[in-house]
């Protein structure tokens, strides 16, 4: 379970949050959302451990991250607003060395299957400097397909503007993929701007309001 | 295949697919050393007493050309977040960066530094003194180059920040580096002055993994 206590995040001269809790359990999906630069990126981050906030801490199963660490890192899978792709590295390769890297064995015939149901198996074997911006974001949330259902796969996705750039059947596809993760006792974050057609029980959302007020 | 190696073995695939970077480091080292006989006049005696001084500085340089892609496009494009949050501790990811890095930029400086040797006359005592002083020297120059590279991530003009931070604490190894090559040309042995950079290598090898991946972690929040 992540809970987050009360946290503040400062970013320059500005406050973006203060005293902001909540937790997320197995099949939970929180959906974050507010106008751009209310801080959803830096509470991702946050709830990563890239960031530390100001005040609070972020825990998981009870224990905060920072003194977990690599523990937490094996439980986590983060997809950023970057892709984390290398140009001049094949689709395929990018996807083993994210997977090898992320600590969970990757052989060619897994990461192959998984480029294929987001639906880029044809471009496995091109550099993804030749790839379309909705083709590399697909190849970059190949990486939740990666190993599901495996015990040591991640239990908690943290899903930074998941859908940018991809078509519908995309969009319908990744919906699916979290709605499994979900449903099978895993947990979500993500931030989106679209309406998410995903309607389950679990389902909740929080709103970040832009605030002006100057940091104390 | 452990992170470790799989870091190791992507740095050098994306070299080996970018080649015109490693070859800009390797041609700038060649320039530098090879403009000098030319520069200063043909006189042995004179070449050979500047010889290891031009070399040294030649691969100092050379080496901290090549610092700033050590992270720079880990960081844009957003593998170094990916690399921080790999449930391994990041110092091992920083050392197979490093040893990728060094592969890359500093072998080849060290197996072809001998060959420019010869035009400066070196003998081939001095010439092999100064291989050993480079291949123990030039690792010690990557792993201090890395906390600079980690610490100016992402700031604006780096790069002339990175040569602040990290040249005084590349002049030792130049001092011993170059006086290794000096004692054996003047019929001394050179021993101290490698035992000396042994020393500085073992030294950074335990601090400077440590130290960039704090670094990196700072960039990054």
């Amino acid at each position: 379970m992540l809970e987050a206590d009360r946290l503040e995040c400062v970013r320059g001269d500005r406050t973006l949050f203060r005293g902001l809790s909540f937790s997320v359990a197995p099949t939970q999906l929180l959906h974050l959302a507010g106008a751009n630069g209310s801080g959803k990126t830096s509470l991702l981050r946050i709830l990563c451990g890239l960031l530390s906030p100001v005040h609070g801490e972020v825990r998981w199963d009870g224990q905060p991250i920072s003194s977990l660490r690599e523990e937490y890192a094996a439980r986590l899978l983060y997809i950023g607003h970057a892709n984390a792709l290398k140009d001049e590295l094949t689709a395929l390769e990018n996807l083993e060395i994210g997977g090898t890297l992320a600590g969970r064995q990757c052989t060619a015939k897994a990461a192959l299957d998984a480029l294929d149901e987001l639906g880029v198996g044809r471009c496995a074997h091109l550099p993804v400097r030749t790839l379309s911006q909705g083709q590399r974001r697909r190849v970059s949330l190949a990486r939740l397909a990666l190993g599901a259902g495996n015990e040591n796969a991640a239990r908690l996705w943290i899903l930074d503007e998941p859908f940018a750039a991809l078509d519908a059947a995309a969009v319908a596809h990744l919906e699916h993929l979290i709605l499994r993760h979900v449903t099978t006792g895993g947990m979500a974050v993500l931030t989106t701007h679209q309406p998410l057609g995903i309607a389950i029980v679990g389902m909740f959302r929080i709103e970040l309001e832009y605030e002006m007020e100057p940091a104390r | 295949m452990s992170p470790f190696s799989c870091i190791i073995r992507r740095d050098l695939l994306l070299a080996f697919r970018r080649r015109s970077d490693v070859f800009n480091t390797l041609v700038f080292f060649i320039i530098v050393v090879s403009l000098f006989p030319l520069g200063v006049g043909p006189e042995p005696n004179q070449l050979r007493a500047m010889a290891p001084g031009v070399i040294w500085v030649a691969a100092l340089l050379a080496s901290m050309l090549a610092l700033n892609r050590l992270f720079a496009t880990d960081f844009a494009d957003g593998t170094l977040e990916q690399m921080v949050l790999a449930p391994e501790p990041l110092f091992l990811l920083v050392i197979a960066k490093v040893i990728a890095h060094w592969l890359v930029t500093g072998l080849p400086l060290v197996l072809i530094a001998p060959v420019l040797g010869i035009q400066f006359d070196m003998p081939t005592d001095a010439l092999l003194v100064m291989a050993a002083s480079l291949i123990l020297g030039t690792p010690v120059l990557s792993l201090i180059g890395a906390v600079g590279a980690a610490l100016t991530l992402g700031v604006r003009g780096g790069g002339v920040l990175v040569a602040l931070l990290v040249l005084p604490l590349y002049v030792p190894v130049l001092v011993f580096g170059a006086g290794a090559v000096v004692a054996s040309g003047a019929g001394l042995s050179a021993q101290a002055h490698l035992l000396l950079i042994g020393a500085s290598l073992a030294l950074s090898l335990v601090l400077s993994p440590w130290a960039t991946a704090m670094a990196l972690r700072i960039s990054l929040d």
